[in-house]
């Protein structure tokens, strides 16, 4: 007896979802960043279920790829926030608004 | 055939030369060179009449072609000068009466600081006048029909630094303007019936069917108002009076003698057309003898010797136009070519009147001048018993012609109206003499005669004023009406002997009514005047005519420019504001989309991403 | 059945742990959270099959990126107590009403079974004899050797570029106010990291 398939699914679209609110409603830079993580997580989630649906391997190495690719995503965007907190002395993302009418 | 060119390009000649090299000629000089080339004209007109005469009197006419001036496509103009009887008479009135004005002008304008460009200017105009007369075409008699309304504006306004001057001449023009205009439609729409402009090719269509009396009454009315521009009748008169402030030799050639008759010689050369239509001769009949009376009235108001002499030539044109419109062609012609020795005699004699003493031009501030000035004195009186058609002077012959002929015709509500207008001629005739000759001296300074340059012109003009009526004696029989063919009146017609006499009774009355009043002594006409201030006033501003217009189209025109202005102002400016404040209003909105805030458009981006997921979703359903 | 138990016991304690990422004021908090919703989403890789995901995930994720989020956050000294209140009117509500259609979407879309198909999983168990290593290798330097080496580039991209990032500028509001960075060091000198490098390898020596 195995667990279907739709489960995975539907926690993964859980977490999608958290993420996702967490990207609009928090306003520290960094604590976005980590709900984009989660949303990465959350479809590597659904690649490996899809993986183990269909029987083949592809979504294992897609989930791989995905997570080397986040990984250099990570560093980079750390290393820009650094470098923006370093610049402007706060990481709200709400004080950048130089853009507004 | 070859002379008829030469006969308007010698003074066109004149005309450039002295345009173009006017500061050369020294003294008088410029005067003199002007004068031989229109007296060379005069001589040519003279042997092209022998040539004329010489032909049988069915196919008097010599042409000249010059050259092919336009051509497009089926439209064809060119530029050809013809001599038929008319036109010789009209070419010999102009040259010859303007040979004797040139003259008396060299002495008049002497010492005027451009008086070189004054007689390049008369020459240019005897030209153009020229061209209007010995034209073949339509065309081209507009072409010389413009050209003498431009001479005219020219030397109306010749001593331009007066604003009087030059609003007169710029009045002129647009009154002008306007028959101008009407008349280029009548040639368009004779083009449209005829597919030519040449009179031969027009005159012998007009007599087809195919020709309807519809459009010979639209053609006939739109050039009479081209007359009624140029030859200064009702309502396109009023420039006229005001064009005295020209020099007066100007006044005596081309408000007299030549231009205002360019509108009687179109009616009379389009005579074939405007036959065709009953009710356009009435009109033109009706018109002619109306301005008459309004003119003679007026004439008798004014102060101004010029303007008297002005409201005259309004009145006499009338007389001639009433002729043309009564079908008595010669009449017409013949009045006007009188016309042309007496009225130039009586211009002549009154700048004579005002040289002497200086520039005065009211006849409130003259009287008994024929004591100082019995030369001028006797010319004038010459001209002014010949106006009111006292036998055996030409006036009476051609005058009286005119309104015979309405009852010779049995028309006899215009032929009383012709002997009103007869009247009221020798009415203010013969106050303007009185005023200026008799009675007590009101005037300054010691007046002279002028120059004999200026006392032979008068001379020969009083010559002619005296024995011109030779040349039509009779309306049936004389010399002129049987070359320019008579007219046939009906056989249960009047005598021509009981029309004379009634027509020389009215004149005598009028005469000594003006004696009565004004030279006689017993009526305290100065007093009067100011009595009947009510009666005089109206008259002397035209009857308010020109006023009139002032206050309709001047006044009312500023009033409509100042509505739609206003209008301009508040919609159009208002409505273009509308749009951008519009744009403004909207953007304003807009704009609150760019909040800057990273975090409104990711929620931005996750609508749209969720909108397109439940499209797919439901897509799939 | 225990492996029904364990899958609940994971759901929900990965739900949990998100859901307490995006409440905690604290950003060191959040950061743990979201390493106990790693280590969750480990266990399902492995309940899926598998297993070196399940050790990579643990080993990448929640070993080294979350670390280097802790690091950061710790460097830059972030203001601990994010403020309560919302600036943005009608921000939240706008978050919930998407997130809730959001979900809402996804479920009726797995309910409608778009994409699945018939499952295969005891194909997967064939596939993953001789262990699931040997199995992904044989897939990964084969069929997509390219796509491998090509991340490598990414890699190596990536460090530099973060290397560029990370010098210090004139006008920096932190070296103005003279606050110290004991990772960083002052000069625009950077040790760069060796060529040839493995995936996640050089994690470690960025500042």
């Amino acid at each position: 007896m195995k667990t279907p398939t739709e489960w995975y699914l539907i926690v993964s679209a859980l977490l999608f979802t958290i993420g996702t609110v967490g990207v609009l409603v928090r306003r520290n830079a960094l604590v976005i960043f980590m709900s984009i993580e989660l949303q990465l997580n959350a479809v590597n989630l659904t690649l490996v279920a899809f993986s183990r649906q269909w029987g083949n391997l592809v979504g294992q190495v897609l989930a791989f790829f995905s997570m080397t690719v986040a990984a250099a995503e990570v560093v980079v965007g750390l290393a820009i926030i650094v470098a923006l907190y370093r610049k402007r002395g706060t990481a709200n993302v709400d004080d950048a608004n130089l853009l507004r009418w | 055939m070859g002379l008829i060119p030469y006969v308007p390009l010698i003074p066109l000649a004149a005309a450039v030369i002295l345009l173009l090299t006017g500061k050369l000629w020294r003294g008088r000089s410029a005067g003199w060179l002007a004068t031989a080339a229109i007296a060379a004209s005069f001589a040519l007109a003279v042997a092209l009449l022998v040539k004329l005469d010489a032909m049988p009197a069915a196919h008097r006419e010599l042409a000249h072609h010059v050259y092919e001036w336009i051509t497009v496509g089926t439209f064809t103009v060119g530029v050809t000068f013809q001599a038929d009887p008319l036109s010789i008479v009209m070419a010999l009135t102009v040259t010859g009466i303007g040979s004797l004005i040139f003259l008396y002008s060299i002495g008049y304008m002497d010492g005027d600081e451009r008086f070189p460009r004054y007689f390049a200017y008369l020459s240019l105009f005897v030209f153009f006048m020229l061209t209007l007369v010995l034209a073949d075409n339509f065309l081209l008699l507009y072409v010389g029909w413009e050209g003498v309304g431009l001479c005219s504006y020219l030397l109306i306004g010749f001593w331009f630094e007066r604003a009087s001057a030059a609003n007169a001449a710029k009045k002129a023009f647009i009154v002008t303007r306007i028959g101008d205009a009407a008349f280029l439609i009548g040639i368009v729409l004779v083009w449209t019936h005829f597919h030519t402009l040449e009179f031969a090719a027009v005159f012998a269509g007009a007599g087809s069917t195919a020709f309807t009396t519809r459009s010979a009454t639209v053609i006939a009315l739109l050039f009479l108002a081209g007359a009624a521009g140029k030859s200064a009748q009702l309502p396109l008169h009023t420039w006229l009076p005001d064009a005295m402030e020209g020099p007066t030799p100007v006044s005596a050639l081309i408000h007299a003698a030549t231009m205002v008759t360019a509108g009687v010689y179109l009616i009379v050369r389009s005579l074939p057309i405007i036959e065709r239509s009953p009710d356009a001769m009435t009109t033109i009949a009706i018109l002619g003898v109306v301005t008459s009376i309004y003119a003679g009235f007026s004439a008798i108001g004014q102060d101004d010797i010029k303007r008297v002499l002005a409201y005259s030539t309004i009145s006499q044109v009338g007389l001639m136009i009433f002729a043309a419109g009564l079908g008595d062609p010669s009449a017409a012609i013949f009045l006007l070519v009188a016309h042309a020795f007496f009225k130039a005699l009586l211009f002549l004699s009154a700048g004579s009147v005002i040289h002497g003493l200086h520039d005065e031009q009211d006849m409130m501030r003259m009287g008994g001048l024929r004591k100082a000035m019995p030369f001028t004195a006797v010319a004038w009186i010459i001209g002014a018993l010949a106006i009111a058609g006292v036998p055996p002077l030409s006036g009476f012959f051609a005058k009286d012609e005119a309104v015979a002929a309405a009852g010779l015709l049995g028309r006899d509500g215009l032929w009383i109206c012709g002997l009103i207008a007869s009247f009221l001629t020798a009415v203010y005739m013969g106050r303007a003499t009185f005023m200026v000759f008799f009675g007590a001296p009101r005037y300054e300074g010691e007046p002279h005669e002028p120059a004999p340059v200026m006392r032979v012109p008068m001379g020969v003009l009083a010559f002619g004023t005296l024995f011109a009526g030779l040349l039509g004696v009779s309306p049936t029989t004389g010399i002129l009406p049987t070359y320019l063919g008579a007219p046939v009146f009906p056989s249960n017609a009047p005598s021509e002997f009981v029309l004379d006499t009634i027509a020389v009774v009215l004149a005598l009355l009028g005469l000594g009514l003006a004696w009565f009043a004004y030279g006689s002594g017993r009526i305290d006409w100065v007093a009067l005047r100011v009595r009947f201030a009510w009666v005089k006033r109206p008259l002397q501003r035209g009857l308010y005519v020109d006023d009139a217009y002032g206050l309709v189209l001047g006044d009312g025109g500023k009033l409509a420019a100042a509505a739609l202005a206003a209008f301009d102002r508040s919609w159009v400016d208002g409505l273009v504001g509308l749009v951008a404040h519009a744009t403004e209003s909207l953007a304003s909105v807009g704009r609150r989309l760019q909040t800057g805030l990273v975090r409104t458009y990711a929620a931005a981006f996750l609508l749209g991403a969720v909108c397109v997921l439940w499209f797919l979703v439901l897509r799939a359903t | 059945m225990g492996i029904l138990i364990l899958f609940w016991a994971t759901a929900t304690v990965a739900v949990a742990s998100a859901i307490a990422m995006l409440f905690m004021r604290n950003a060191v908090h959040s950061a743990l959270m979201l390493i106990v919703n790693f280590f969750c989403i480990a266990v399902f890789f492995l309940m899926l099959g598998s297993q070196f995901l399940f050790v990579v995930q643990i080993i990448v994720y929640a070993g080294a990126i979350m670390v280097l989020f802790l690091f950061v956050i710790m460097l830059l000294g972030v203001d601990p107590q994010e403020r309560l209140r919302e600036r943005i009117p009608g921000q939240r509500w706008v978050a919930l009403l998407l997130g809730a259609g959001l979900v809402a979407e996804i479920v009726v879309a797995v309910r409608l079974g778009l994409g699945l198909s018939s499952g295969h999983a005891a194909r997967l168990a064939a596939l993953n004899r001789g262990g699931n290593v040997r199995a992904l290798a044989g897939v990964l330097f084969n069929r997509y050797f390219f796509p491998f080496e090509v991340t490598s580039v990414l890699l190596i991209v990536a460090a530099v570029g973060v290397v560029l990032l990370g010098r210090r500028q004139a006008g920096d509001a932190s070296a103005r106010s003279g606050a110290s960075s004991g990772a960083t060091g002052t000069g625009p000198a950077q040790v760069m990291p060796g060529p040839g490098s493995e995936p996640g390898g050089d994690l470690e020596r960025v500042p």
